[in-house]
C-alpha cells in the first residue's frame, strides 16, 4: 500500500527538481498527444522548445520576441506573487492590466500631439495609478466589509473589459479612424512610442521594468521588514497579528503593488508592442501571469525563468502550428499540462511516498 | 538608424525564407484566424473557405494556418513568422489585424497580404470586405413582413459601422414591409457568447418582440426562439438545422470565391493590391433558402429584392432617408456613397435608442 507521509520540512532537493521534472513529463505526455494527432512528436517538441532559440530561419526574430512576450508576464507575476505569499489572492490582474493601459493611454492622448519628453513618464505613472486604483476596490471591500478578494477582483475584470470596449469604440477612438473602433496608434507618435531601446533585442521599457521588479521583489522579500511581514501573514496569520502586523495594511500593500505593476504592464504594452487601445487589447496576460507566478514558485528568480519558459511555449507553439499544422488547442493543452504536472509533482516537496504493508482491519 | 537595421534584418530573413519557397516553386498561402477554426462562426467560415480554396488548387499550393491569434502584438509576431517561413500570400481575417498587417507588410515588400474588413491598404496589402448590409435588407424585409406584434429585435455586437449599417439596412427594409414596425436593439459587446445571446433573445421576447435578427455568430438565438416561439435568421452560416422554423432565411458569409480568385492571381503572377467590397452579386454574401410560413408574395418580393441588389439595380440605401434626428441624409433617389457607409455612425429615422459609445 502506498501512503503519503508529510515531511517535517519541505524538501530542498524536490523544490528544485519538480519544475524540471514537470517540464520533462510535459514533453513526454505532450509528445504522446502529438503522436496521437498524427504529428511527429520529437519534431514537435523540438519546434516548441528549440526552434525559437536556435532555428536559423526564425531565431533571429523570435529570440528578442521572447522578451517582448515574457516582459508583461513577469511584471504582473512579480506583483501577484507578493500577494500570494501573504495569502491575498488577486485573480483580477487582467482587469488591472486593462485599466492601466486605458488610464495611461487616456492621459497621453489628452496631450496629443505633444512631443514633450515628460509625457511618457507621466503616462507610466497614470498607468500604474490606474491599475492601483482598480486593485484598491477589492482591497477596500475586503478590509471594510470582509468580501472575498478572489471574487471581487475577478468580477472587476469583466467591468474593465466593458470599459475597454467603450473606450475603444467611443471616448478614446481615433478621430482619423473613419468611425472604426481603436485609438490612435502610439507607434506613429515617436514621443510616446515605447520602442525597443536597442534595435533587435526586444528590450523595451516594459522589459526593463520587469527586470527591476524582479530585483525589487527579491530585495523586499529577503531583506525588508515588510517582506517578512508579508510572508508571516501568509504562513501564520495569527502570529503576524500578535507581533503587531496590521492585516489591513498588508491587504492594501499587496493589492496595491500587484495592481500598480499590472497597470504598468498594460501601459508598456499599449504604447509598445500592441500600439493602440482596441476592443480586444487584453490577451490574457493577467491570467497567464498567475500560472507564471506559481510555475516560478512565487520566487522572483523563479518567476523570471518561468516567464521566459511560458513565452517560449507561446512562440514555439505558434511555430509548431505554422510548420507542422498542429491545432491551436493542442498547444493550449500542452501549456496546461505544464502547470498540471508542476502542481502534481509539487506533492513530493511536502510529502514523501511510503511503501508500507497494508494494515488489515 | 533603427529602422534601417530592422529593414536589413528583415531583408536577411526574407532572403533566407525565399530560398526554400523558390526551390519548391509552390505558392505558400497563409491564413490567420482570430478564433478557433471550429467556433461555429466567423473564423470557421474563413477556415472552411480556405479549405475550399485548397481543394480547388490541390497540390498546386501549400496552405498554412494559424488559429486563435489575439489581435495586436501577438498578431504582428505571428505574421512575421509566417512571412519568414516563406509565405507568398497571407490572409489576415479579422478587423483587429489591420495595423499589424500594415506594419509587417512594410518589412516584407515581397510578401502579399490580404486584410479582411479593414480600410488600410499598401502596395502589397489588399483590403476585402463584404456588403453584408445587402443581405440584411432581405432579412430585414422578411422580419418586417412576418412580425405580428409589430416589434422586431436586433442583437448587436459592437457599435461599429459594420453593425450599424446592418441595423439601419434591416430597419429600413422592415419598414418597407410594415410601416408600423418598431425595432429594439440590444448591444452585447461580443461577437460570440451563446449564453449572453440567449439571454438577450429572451429579454427581447419578454418585451413583446416576435422576430429577432442577430449580428452575433452563435445559434443560441434560434435555439431560444425554437422553444419560446418567434422567428429568427441564420447568421454567418445557413443554420439550416433550425429550418423551416424558427429560421426563416439566413445571411451566409462565403469567402471561397474571393480566396480562389486571389490565390489564382498569385499562381499567375498577376496579383495587385486593391480595396474591394463585394456583395450578393459577387457571391461573397449569400441568402439562405426562405423557409417557414412566409407567404408566397412576401417570398417573391424578397427574392426579387435579392436579384435586384445582385444585378446592381437596387441599392439598399436609396433616398429619401433621414437621419435619426430628422435631418435629411439622402434625397429622393440618391444612393449612399461607400465612404459614408464605411464610417456610418448614426441611426436612420424611426430607430429609437442611442448608439452606445
Amino acid at each position: 500500500m502506498i501512503r503519503l507521509e508529510k515531511r517535517p520540512q519541505p524538501s530542498r532537493l524536490w523544490t528544485i527538481v519538480t519544475p524540471l521534472l514537470a517540464v520533462v513529463l510535459t514533453m513526454v505526455v505532450g509528445g504522446i498527444m502529438f503522436a496521437l494527432l498524427g504529428k511527429p512528436p520529437l519534431e514537435a517538441i523540438r519546434t516548441i522548445f528549440w526552434d525559437p532559440l536556435f532555428h536559423p530561419q526564425f531565431a533571429g526574430y523570435s529570440r528578442p520576441q521572447l522578451l517582448v512576450k515574457a516582459g508583461p508576464l513577469i511584471l504582473i507575476a512579480i506583483g501577484l506573487s507578493i500577494g500570494f505569499k501573504a495569502g491575498i489572492w488577486n485573480i483580477g490582474a487582467e482587469g488591472q492590466y486593462i485599466m492601466g493601459a486605458v488610464c495611461g493611454a487616456a492621459v497621453g492622448l489628452a496631450f496629443y500631439p505633444s512631443e514633450s519628453v515628460l509625457l511618457f513618464p507621466l503616462m507610466v505613472v497614470a498607468g500604474a495609478l490606474g491599475g492601483w486604483a482598480w486593485a484598491m476596490i477589492p482591497a477596500v471591500l475586503k478590509t471594510r466589509f470582509g468580501t472575498n478578494e478572489i471574487l471581487v477582483s475577478l468580477m472587476l475584470v469583466y467591468v474593465a473589459e466593458n470599459i475597454l470596449a467603450s473606450a475603444s469604440a467611443g471616448w478614446l477612438r481615433s478621430p482619423e479612424g473613419m468611425g472604426f473602433p481603436g485609438s490612435r496608434n502610439f507607434k506613429q507618435w515617436p514621443a510616446v512610442f515605447n520602442d525597443e531601446l536597442v534595435a533587435n533585442t526586444g528590450m523595451h521599457w516594459g522589459v526593463v521594468a520587469a527586470f527591476i521588479a524582479v530585483i525589487g521583489a527579491y530585495a523586499l522579500m529577503a531583506r525588508h521588514i515588510q517582506g517578512f511581514n508579508i510572508r508571516l501573514t501568509g504562513e501564520a496569520p495569527r502570529a503576524a497579528r500578535f507581533s503587531g502586523v496590521s492585516p489591513v495594511r498588508i491587504v492594501f500593500l499587496c493589492l496595491g503593488i500587484s495592481g500598480a505593476l499590472a497597470g504598468m504592464a498594460g501601459l508598456f504594452e499599449v504604447t509598445g508592442p500592441a500600439g493602440q487601445i482596441t476592443i480586444d487589447f487584453n490577451s490574457g496576460y493577467g491570467f497567464t501571469a498567475i500560472i507564471v507566478a506559481f510555475l516560478g514558485r512565487l520566487h522572483p528568480v523563479g518567476i523570471l525563468l518561468a516567464g521566459l519558459l511560458m513565452a517560449l511555449t507561446y512562440i514555439g507553439g505558434e511555430l509548431a502550428q505554422l510548420m507542422l499544422g498542429l491545432p491551436g488547442a493542442s498547444i493550449q493543452l500542452f501549456q496546461g499540462m505544464l502547470l498540471f504536472f508542476l502542481l502534481a509533482t509539487d506533492v513530493f516537496t511536502n510529502y514523501r511516498i511510503r511503501f508500507a504493508k497494508g494494515e488489515l482491519a | 538608424m533603427k529602422r534601417r537595421t530592422l529593414l536589413a534584418s528583415a531583408a536577411m530573413g526574407l532572403a533566407l525564407a525565399a530560398a526554400p519557397a523558390f526551390a519548391q516553386d509552390k505558392p505558400k498561402i497563409g491564413f490567420v484566424y482570430v478564433g478557433p477554426v471550429n467556433d461555429g462562426g466567423w473564423s470557421q467560415h474563413h477556415h472552411e473557405s480556405a479549405m475550399k480554396m485548397k481543394e480547388h488548387f490541390g497540390d498546386q499550393i501549400e496552405l498554412i494556418e494559424q488559429e486563435s491569434v489575439p489581435e495586436g502584438a501577438d498578431a504582428e509576431r505571428v505574421l512575421t513568422q509566417m512571412a519568414l517561413s516563406g509565405a507568398d500570400l497571407i490572409f489576415t481575417t479579422s478587423f483587429g489585424y489591420m495595423d499589424p498587417t500594415i506594419n509587417v507588410a512594410a518589412k516584407f515588400p515581397d510578401v502579399k497580404f490580404e486584410h479582411a474588413t479593414g480600410y488600410k491598404t499598401a502596395d502589397n496589402v489588399s483590403a476585402y470586405s463584404a456588403r453584408f448590409y445587402e443581405g440584411r435588407a432581405v432579412t430585414g424585409y422578411l422580419a418586417g413582413a412576418m412580425t405580428k406584434s409589430n416589434k422586431i429585435g436586433y442583437i448587436g455586437s459592437f457599435p461599429i459601422p459594420e453593425v450599424i449599417r446592418g441595423i439601419n439596412s434591416s430597419f429600413l427594409h422592415a419598414k418597407k414591409a410594415n410601416p408600423d414596425v418598431e425595432m429594439s436593439v440590444v448591444w452585447l459587446s461580443t461577437w460570440f457568447d451563446p449564453a449572453k445571446e440567449a439571454d438577450a433573445t429572451q429579454a427581447l421576447l419578454d418585451q413583446g418582440v416576435d422576430v429577432v435578427l442577430a449580428h452575433t455568430d452563435s445559434t443560441a438565438p434560434l435555439s431560444v426562439l425554437e422553444k419560446a416561439g418567434g422567428y429568427g435568421f441564420g447568421q454567418a452560416a445557413d443554420m439550416y438545422d433550425y429550418a423551416p422554423e424558427p429560421r426563416l432565411s439566413s445571411i451566409i458569409d462565403d469567402w471561397a470565391p474571393y480566396y480562389i480568385d486571389r490565390v489564382q492571381a498569385i499562381v499567375d503572377g498577376t496579383w495587385e493590391s486593391h480595396n474591394v467590397w463585394q456583395g450578393i452579386g459577387d457571391g461573397m454574401v449569400g441568402i439562405g433558402e426562405i423557409t417557414g410560413p412566409v407567404p408566397e408574395d412576401v417570398k417573391a418580393t424578397a427574392e426579387q429584392m435579392k436579384a435586384d441588389i445582385a444585378a446592381g439595380d437596387y441599392h439598399p440605401f436609396t433616398g429619401p432617408i433621414n437621419k435619426q434626428d430628422g435631418s435629411a441624409w439622402l434625397a429622393e433617389g440618391e444612393v449612399a456613397e461607400d465612404g459614408v457607409l464605411a464610417g456610418m455612425d448614426f441611426y436612420v429615422e424611426g430607430l429609437t435608442g442611442e448608439i452606445p459609445n
